[in-house]
């Protein structure tokens, strides 16, 4: 199915898309502007002319709406993948996520599956403002009955959207706006990865940086700064926000000993609170020092550039805490 | 307007039995949750059976069904067993969803009942997907929505109304129009009160029906079934109904009077259709009693089913939060 090359994250999502359209009749892509306009982001881009206005489905704006259309069909039989332009829009579908892909197979006694994916863009960087910047996967990942995915490699958005279809439950897919243009080579006969695991992204072991999706490059480089100052990093890609994988991190610190948590949401009551509470009720007596977060500063996303980057937990902040644990030991 | 109605004594007396079923079935509700048997909210139907009985008689097994958190009547009407569902109300696990769902959310996967949905208008948009998988997996089938008069003025009753039109999406959505959402009444919350000329702005056909006659409900209904199933896209009917009893088991009633109440009682569907079918010879007083003997004792026999049920085991807890695979028994269509 798939070849090996070189492709962009966001070839890796429509390539993604259209081996679900293939491999299952069932199955079908609806949102905002997904078919004539191609997609907001240009993921669904000639998915119209290959498979039609039956499998490639435009919506009006009625996210509550339309998301609950997905979840009916998904109940029905059908497997649909439904679109939301971003993360934010998604407040407005809440509801149907939340108190009806969630909650329906736990309140029926276990009569129905939700076999639904929602994706979603999140995140900064393009100066596109507080309504259309916000990173809200943590909240999702909040929610029992969902699965909540972050693809952070060109790997895993062209290959856990067929693990997320082939799942029985509602899946959330947060795909960052900043990745859609990152590009790497893609493994030839790779067919799926898994949808269950963190995943050590580089080996280190001076110290863990836990992080996902759109700060997987800025850890990255964060840990080649920091080797070259003789301190080895290790970075770990949370890639599954629920459930959340915190046993392949406690393994990490347990190696390293040190931890610095990285997620662009806010930090009151994010991912990284849940994560840091778990690392101290695992591992507090393997660490050296305090578990270490960097996180998106608590505004909402302002428009210029400088106050953008300066609210994301940019390579700069992710040094400066990594160092911190140092200097202190 | 209206479709032809074959009715035979059989039927009409079956209408008769279903409302009755309903009437008595949430009368023992009432002693069960003075009782402290039946706990957490309980909205009763009362005033309303003809809505539900009326409709499902118009549906086919292979349709499915959407409905409210006041959904004892449709769902006994859409042939849930009344034991399981008294399990349900009891919180035990033979109950319809394992005790899992309660008073509100009742569903039942071999009848195509799918909620029990104690969001105000939540399960609209639910119902628009379900419609468009029957369009593709089972062609002919129908989805019915249940939703009261206060979920119109929700998005997503605007939103499901949109989709359904421009998709000519195979669904009936019936509006029990009961003229207070909570305490709320209509004519205060919404700009037109006339639920069913609402569709006009979304090009979908609509009638207004009594909701108090199960005879003119059905007739109602299976008109717009058949509208529905022949492909013609989406019907609104508005059921104009009427509560006897409070908005909820917790509802002191300040916002509407006595003698309104009394009014309405009046036009009870039961009664209504009991003098009709004495009046002209559709059945005795002897047949009568045979179906109040006959529904009393599938309460006691629920009853007894209910109370001789258990409680699920709190190991039990995290079961089906999350799944790990699709049901059999959710219908997987006809056609591929």
């Amino acid at each position: 199915m798939s070849a090996a090359g070189r492709i962009s994250y966001r070839e890796a999502c429509r390539q993604a898309i259209r081996q679900a359209l293939l491999d299952d009749p069932r199955a079908f892509l609806m949102g905002e502007d997904v078919a004539r306009y191609g997609g907001c982001y240009a993921v669904s881009k000639g998915l119209l002319a290959e498979f039609g206005p039956a499998r490639i489905v435009d919506t009006p704006l009625a996210e509550n709406g339309f998301v609950g259309a997905g979840i009916g069909a998904a109940l029905g039989g059908l497997r649909p993948i439904v679109e939301v332009m971003t993360c934010n829009f998604s407040l407005l579908a809440l509801d149907q996520i939340m108190n009806n892909a969630a909650t329906i197979p736990h309140m029926s006694g276990g009569q129905f599956a939700v076999p639904l994916v929602i994706r979603m863009a999140t995140g900064a960087g393009r100066q596109l403002a507080a309504q259309h910047s916000h990173s809200l996967e943590g909240w999702y990942a909040h929610i029992p009955g969902l699965k909540v995915l972050a693809p952070a490699t060109v790997e895993d958005a062209r290959f856990m959207l067929p693990a997320a279809m082939a799942d029985p439950n509602p899946v959330l897919l947060f795909e960052h706006i900043e990745l859609y243009a990152a590009e790497d080579e893609i493994r030839a006969g790779l067919e799926r990865v898994d949808i269950e695991q963190a995943r050590v992204r580089r080996a280190g072991r001076d110290l863990t940086l836990a992080t996902y999706g759109g700060s997987l490059p800025r850890c990255l480089a964060a840990a080649e700064a920091l080797a070259a100052e003789g301190i080895e990093a290790e970075v770990v890609d949370l890639r599954v926000l629920r459930p959340l994988d915190h046993r392949t991190v406690a393994a990490s610190v347990a190696r390293t000993r040190r931890c610095v948590i990285v997620d662009e949401g806010w930090r009151s009551g994010s991912l990284s609170a849940e994560l840091a509470a778990r690392l101290a009720e695992d591992c507090f007596y393997e660490l050296d020092a305090p578990v270490r977060r960097v996180c998106g500063r608590e505004v909402p996303m302002p428009y210029p550039a400088h106050l953008e980057q300066a609210a994301l937990p940019g390579a700069d902040r992710i040094l400066a805490a990594a160092r911190g644990l140092f200097a202190r030991s | 307007m209206t479709a032809k109605l074959h009715l035979d004594r059989a039927h009409l007396q079956g209408l008769y039995r279903g409302m009755l079923r309903i009437r008595r079935f949430e009368a023992r509700c009432v002693e069960l949750y003075q009782a402290q048997a039946i706990r957490g909210f309980l909205h009763l139907y009362d005033g309303e059976e003809g809505v539900a009985v009326g409709v499902m008689a118009a549906l086919q097994p292979q349709d499915a069904v959407v409905a409210t958190y006041r959904e004892h009547g449709q769902a006994l009407a859409r042939g849930v067993p009344m034991d399981r569902l008294l399990a349900e109300m009891l919180g035990k696990v033979e109950g319809s969803c394992r005790g899992r769902g309660g008073s509100m959310h009742i569903f039942d996967g071999a009848r195509r009942f799918y909620g029990g949905n104690a969001i105000v208008g939540g399960g609209l948009p639910l119902a628009a997907g379900l419609a468009l998988a029957d369009a593709r997996l089972r062609p002919g089938a129908v989805t019915a929505c249940f939703f009261g008069e206060g979920a119109v003025t929700e998005g997503a009753f605007h939103e499901t109304m949109n989709l359904a039109s421009i998709w000519r999406l195979p669904l009936l959505l019936v509006c029990e129009n009961n003229l207070y959402a909570m305490g709320m009444p209509v004519a205060e919350a919404e700009a037109q009160p006339s639920i069913h000329r609402k569709a006009e702005a979304y090009r979908v056909a609509a009638a207004s029906v009594d909701g108090m006659d199960p005879v003119e409900v059905e007739s109602a209904a299976r008109h717009a079934v058949e509208c529905v199933r022949s492909g013609h896209g989406p019907f609104l009917l508005e059921c104009r109904t009427y509560r006897f009893r409070a908005h909820s088991m917790f509802d002191a009633q300040s916002y509407r009077s006595r003698e309104e109440i009394a009014q309405w009682r009046e036009r009870d569907p039961l009664e209504r259709l009991r003098r009709w079918m004495q009046d002209n010879h559709q059945i005795t007083a002897d047949q009568f009693q045979a179906i109040a003997d006959e529904v009393e004792q599938e309460l006691a026999a629920a009853l007894a089913f209910a109370e001789a049920g258990t409680l699920e085991p709190v190991e039990e807890l995290e079961r089906f939060v999350l799944m790990d695979h699709v049901p059999q028994e959710q219908p997987q269509g006809n056609a591929p």
